[in-house]
């Protein structure tokens, strides 16, 4: 599904290397965890595979199903089937939540030659999904993520990701500010897309996500490289004894 | 103090070219006097305080500059409301085309009437309202306007007016230089909705003046037609009595050169005012000019302007909006935003905003702010698959929404968006 390898990226603005030759690949249907101290670069890997601008690739690929990711613009990558639900959702005052899950699932569809949805089948769609995510009714007319809680963001982005269908998803720190009851009702919406066709990227700071969306395979990410790779365990072993150990071992 | 040379060769050329309509003692009285205005002002030129930002020379000029006529096949606008429609073509009227001017509350009759009859109720507000507002700026194209122009509406309404009054006014002449002069009273605790829409002519000199009574509203909506070489100066003036509401909203798009200019006076207590406008314009050959100006003269007024300009490719905008507060004028309510959304870094905003109070227990707040698309905002939409223009057009819309806001008839807030997201669509294919 995403295949990453010897990805080195550098800021635009300052010549700043973050990404330092970085490999991944994550089969169909395979949910993969990242973890790794802050400041390590997962933010930065998930906005360059979203093709957000400002960043330098200075070497590497990254392949969705084949296709050279990084050649393209952002929409195309999401019409690919890339998802990418932010660390810190954006919010666009004067644009309407709904206006906005309309656009962006039509131009999708439109991208890929398929037909509009209509506005009935749309709203039907958008109610039941966002019932399942607790998301009410006013809050799908509020502008984008305007006057939305840590929470209520977080859960939108679940809300777009359920809606738009996406292949890959990668989650960035979607646990981050979330209390117990609002982390199970985002892993639920999480799980409830598990497929055979789906993977998922996890990027997340603690165990506790995966406690819920239990991975496949687990990375362990430093200074702009996987320095560490294997299952469910390792994630518990970061939780136990935290990263000292793990950095302290491949230096 | 006489004029300068070249000022007063400008307006003396101008004015031999023109001549006084007829009509009884008193509208005849009150041209001349508006003549007279003219000549002691001089007609406007870059030179003047009130017009660094944009060249009236061609508003001034003997004869109009041409434009072309827009063709286009876009529905009619406020096509899905019932209203009493008023047609203007190059500002002469046309009775083939427009409806009967008759309606329950309302009586309108052409000026041109109004102004022939001896004895009519116009006597108090033609001219006067545009007189008042000649100090402390000197507005004399305002003045021209009464002086010259022959014909336009009197309307006056009595009772709330379900139906709105949509004056019309086409272009079909490429060289086409036309005048009118509109007057509406809306009597204590009535209430009407004034619609415009139209380019009108190549140049198009339009004024509008409002006597809001007590208790009454005066709602009030424009588009301006989209020819792009049309140039207009428009003038808005309203007397606004206790507790009357007064709203109006401007959309344009293209036209070379547009000059909106709206005085109100709050003269009775707990009045309030808003005017809003929204403008997109492409091109360096784009000007649009919101220049307003509020007076502030009785206690608990509230007053609000939202002005908002999209503009690209090296279009200009310019917004000069003053909040004055006389003394006494307590409680005051008085709040100003002027805002340009530049879309090329070649594009170009001037804005002169302007408090002056003389009572101490008022709030007054303004700002005024021009950027670019917010970066951010761009690629969060982008990576939810929307391409980048139609993104934009997102941004643009959610932009003008504050000022779109300020239109309280939800029917013509969804014609307005709807003509709007129309417009920025074509654009795109
Ligand atoms: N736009 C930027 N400007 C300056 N520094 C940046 C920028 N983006 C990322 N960085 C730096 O790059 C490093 C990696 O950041 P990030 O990808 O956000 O890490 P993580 O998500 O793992 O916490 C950090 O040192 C951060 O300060
Ligand atoms: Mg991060």
């Amino acid at each position: 599904m995403l295949e990453i390898k010897g990805l080195q990226v550098k800021l635009e603005a300052e010549d700043k290397q973050i990404l330092k030759g970085l490999s991944l690949s994550i089969g169909a249907g395979e949910v993969h965890a990242i973890m790794g101290p802050n400041g390590s670069g997962k933010s930065t890997l998930s906005y360059v595979l979203a093709g957000r601008e400002g960043y330098e690739v200075t070497c590497g690929t990254a392949e969705l199903n084949g296709a050279d990711l990084l050649g393209m613009e952002p929409e195309d990558r999401a019409a690919a089937g890339l998802f990418l639900a932010f660390q810190y959702p954006v919010e666009i005052p004067g644009v309407g939540n709904m206006t906005f899950l309309r656009t962006a699932l039509n131009a999708q569809r439109k991208s890929r030659g398929e037909e509009e949805l209509s506005a009935a089948a749309f709203l039907k769609q958008v109610r039941e999904k966002a019932k399942t995510l607790k998301i009410d009714a006013e809050m799908l007319k509020r502008a984008v993520n305007v006057g939305f809680s840590g929470g209520e963001k977080k859960r939108n982005e679940i809300l777009q990701m359920a809606m738009l269908e996406p292949r890959m998803c990668i989650l960035d720190e979607t646990d981050s500010g979330l209390d117990v009851d609002a982390m199970k009702l985002v892993a639920e919406g999480v799980n409830a897309l598990r497929s055979a066709g789906r993977s998922f990227l996890v990027i997340t700071h603690y165990q506790r996500l995966l406690d819920h969306i239990a991975p496949d395979v687990v990375h362990i990410m430093a200074d702009g490289r996987i320095i560490k790779t294997g299952g469910p365990e390792l994630a518990l072993e970061i939780e136990n004894n935290g990263y000292a150990d793990i950095l302290a071992e491949v230096a | 103090m006489a004029l300068p040379k070249l000022k007063a060769d400008a307006t003396s050329a101008r004015l031999d070219a023109l001549t006084l309509p007829k009509g009884a003692a008193w509208a005849v009285e009150a041209r001349k006097a508006a003549l007279e205005r003219v000549t002691a002002m001089g007609l406007p030129s870059r030179r003047d305080e009130y017009w660094r930002y944009t060249d009236p020379s061609a508003l001034v000029s003997v004869e109009a500059p041409s434009a072309a006529l827009l063709t286009d096949d876009e529905a009619p606008v406020f096509g899905t409301v019932d209203r009493i429609r008023i047609v203007f073509v190059d500002g002469v009227f046309d009775a083939d085309q427009s409806d009967p001017m008759i309606g329950t509350g309302i009586e309108i009759e052409r000026l041109s009437d109004a102004t022939a009859k001896d004895i009519h109720w116009a006597r108090d507000l033609f001219g006067v309202l545009e007189a008042r507002a000649q100090k402390p700026v000197e507005r004399s194209l305002a003045a021209l306007n009464t002086a010259f122009a022959a014909d336009g509406v009197v309307i006056r309404a009595v009772a709330k007016v379900e139906k709105p009054v949509n004056l019309i006014y086409l272009h079909k002449s490429e060289t086409s230089d036309a005048m009118l002069h509109n007057l509406v009273r809306v009597e204590a605790g009535a209430e009407m909705t004034l619609l415009e829409n139209g380019p009108a002519a190549a140049r198009f000199s339009k004024l509008l003046e409002v006597d809001v009574s007590d208790g009454a509203a005066f709602h009030h909506v424009r588009i301006q037609g989209r020819d792009h070489q049309r140039r207009a100066v428009t003038h808005t003036f309203a007397r606004l009595g206790q507790q009357s509401r007064f709203k109006s909203f401007t959309l344009t798009a293209n036209g070379v050169l547009t000059r909106n200019e709206c005085v109100i006076e709050l003269t009775g207590d707990d009045a309030s005012a808003h005017v809003a406008g929204a403008a997109v314009g492409d091109g360096t050959d784009f000007l649009h000019d919101d220049t307003v100006f509020i007076t502030h003269d009785a206690v608990g007024c509230e007053s609000r302007q939202v002005f908002k300009k999209v503009l690209r490719n090296g279009a200009t905008g310019v917004f000069q909006g003053k909040i004055l507060v006389k003394p006494g004028a307590q409680k005051t309510d008085g709040y100003q935003i002027s805002q340009s959304l530049l879309l090329d870094d070649d594009c170009q905003f001037l804005a002169k905003p302007e408090l002056e109070i003389y009572a101490d227990d008022v709030a007054c707040s303004h700002g005024s702010t021009s950027g670019a698309i917010d970066e951010t905002a761009m690629f969060y939409l982008q990576s939810r698959g929307i391409p980048k223009r139609e993104a934009t057009d997102l941004l643009v819309l959610a932009f003008l929404a504050e000022a779109l806001e300020e239109v309280e008839d939800l029917r013509l807030t969804e014609d307005l968006r709807g003509r709007l997201e129309g417009w920025l669509a074509r654009r795109r294919r």
